[in-house]
């Protein structure tokens, strides 16, 4: 059901953890629907992407693409990180199932969350991020 | 190990040799349709005979009481609607449980669209139903009372005994969903007051695509499958004798192990149960300790998801299945387990763990140390066990 990637990312998955102190951090999805993802990010003073962690309740493709979706903003400045889509997740995993691609979507929603934060705790503005609509808060 | 452990045999069970062998000439050799004219047909017919009054032994019933089916599935719609359109001048109310098969609900909502009224009984926290709730519920133009024997995912025994008594009493028609229990435990369809009951070959070392109900001598039981003559008029199409055949031969065998199969699967189970609940935290059993099935063992664990679970037993080998959502594709985890009263966030972490007369001590151990790894790793990339763990 899974391509050979989702399964590899959800066998071996990328940027698994916390990060102490991290500039943002974001939660999505709930325990209800049975997925939540959770980024932290890690952002220096160019506002570059210097590391990113994920936590992940959910299925297969839940921690797949959590892990696809780090891979793919590390590195990135947040600017660029807004631009990863759950399409660019998706397409990277070589594709999922259909009733999968909610997972991708939360994936998305979880690095904005992240910027969402790291933005509200620089006092900054980044242009075309929207407040997240998933994100069940910080216990 | 580098062999697969098979936990899954509520899913479907292997077949027996000599289950299979007992069916292989029907397919080349005497391949003849029973219902024909011709001395050929006769071996076939006598064949089907044979598993007839095996099948009805199973469970004390006679042998004109069974109809061969094509599994479970058909042999609940059939039980339902059959009733419900043969008993239309007494009423069109039907009494089930909440924690039934999607064979038997799925047929009560269509029935509801044509102008049934169901009532759903609400179980207890170990998926029982309440036997008052079940009397408040009957009432004079109650047909049909449709309770499972077994639940398929937690393994509750339903208190069979009592609600055909009660229904006997009150005389309604009393149906069981006996599909995971036909042949796992003793049945006796006469003490019991059962009038129907399904079953399926598959589920206990038989073929699949052959079923049976089991319909009470005299009762009006409306076909489902309409067409030729067979089954006495009631279920159309040619018999499928190697099916039939192997239905009645694992039916011959389960009956002849059962006790002591029973006595080890039991055994085995409860090994099972007493070390992951002690080895493995934050884990629930769900379903009775003892009142279950002998081979089923139905656990939650919190802060993990059951799919992901389910992959990473796979690659070590290991077979087994979950009630999450995502198993199912759909949104909601398994209606068994919402029945039961679990929060949504831990029905999602459930496992079932069904053994068959194969399973041995020692697959139930390597399967424990996995589960137990398997667990903690899970938990350790869940950011509800890290803020559990915080909150500690």
């Amino acid at each position: 059901m899974y391509s050979e990637k989702v399964m590899d990312h959800f066998s071996n998955p990328r940027n698994m953890g916390e990060i102490e102190n991290p500039s943002g951090v974001g939660t999505v999805g709930n325990a209800k629907c049975g997925d939540i993802m959770r980024m932290y990010l890690d952002v220096d003073e160019n506002g570059v992407i210097r590391d990113v962690k994920f936590k992940t309740f959910g299925c297969g493709a839940a921690v797949a693409t959590s892990s696809m979706a780090t891979e793919l903003v590390k590195g990135k400045t947040v600017e660029e990180a807004l631009q990863v889509t759950n399409k660019a997740v998706m397409e990277a995993l070589d594709g999922l199932p259909p009733v999968k691609v909610h997972c991708s979507l939360l994936a998305e929603e979880a690095i904005h969350a992240a910027l969402w934060d790291y933005a509200k705790k620089q006092g900054i503005t980044i242009e075309g991020l929207q407040e997240p609509v998933n994100d069940i808060g910080e216990k | 190990m580098d062999h697969k452990i098979y936990l899954d045999n509520a899913a479907t069970t292997r077949v027996r040799e000599e289950v299979l062998s007992e069916m292989l000439p029907f397919f080349r050799e005497v391949y003849a349709n029973p219902s024909a004219i011709y001395g050929f047909a006769g071996e076939a017919k006598k064949a089907v005979g044979i598993a007839r009054e095996r099948a009805a032994a199973l469970i004390g019933a006679k042998p004109n009481e069974i109809y061969f089916t094509a599994g479970g599935s058909e042999s609940d719609n059939w039980a339902i609607r059959g009733t419900i359109e043969a008993y239309a001048d007494k009423g069109k109310h039907i009494i089930t449980s909440k924690i039934e098969h999607h064979a038997v609900l799925h047929t009560c909502e269509y029935l509801e669209r044509q102008g049934c009224e169901v009532t759903y009984l609400d179980v207890d926290g170990e998926g029982r139903i309440s036997l008052e709730a079940l009397e408040k519920a009957i009432r004079p133009d109650t047909v049909l009372v449709s309770v499972m024997t077994a639940n398929n995912e937690i393994g509750t025994l339903e208190p069979l005994g009592r609600i055909g008594e009660i229904t006997h009493e009150r005389g309604v028609l009393f149906h069981t969903d006996a599909v995971q229990a036909y042949g796992h435990m003793p049945l006796d369809v006469e003490k019991m007051h059962i009038d129907l009951l399904s079953a399926s070959g598959h589920k206990l070392n038989g073929p699949k695509g052959a079923g049976i109900l089991y319909c009470r001598e005299n009762l009006r039981l409306r076909p489902l499958i309409h067409g030729g003559a067979q089954e006495r008029g009631r279920r159309a199409g040619t018999l499928n004798v190697p099916g039939i055949v192997g239905f009645g031969k694992a039916a011959a065998l389960t009956g002849e192990t059962l006790e002591e199969r029973m006595r080890r699967e039991a055994e085995l189970r409860d090994y099972l149960i007493d070390r992951v609940l002690a080895e493995i935290p934050y884990t629930r059993l769900n379903g009775p300790r003892q009142e279950r099935l002998s081979n089923n063992a139905h656990f939650c664990f919190r802060f993990i998801e059951g799919e992901s679970l389910l992959i990473l037993l796979d690659q070590r080998g290991i077979c087994a299945s979950s009630g999450s959502a995502c198993t199912s594709g759909a949104l909601d985890p398994s209606h068994v387990l919402l029945a039961i009263g679990l929060p949504h966030e831990t029905a999602h972490g459930s496992l079932r763990l069904t053994l068959s007369e194969e399973t041995t001590r020692e697959e139930l151990d390597y399967v424990v140390e996995s589960l137990k790894e398997i667990v903690k790793r899970l938990r350790d990339m869940s950011p509800l066990y890290e803020d559990f763990a915080r909150s500690q």
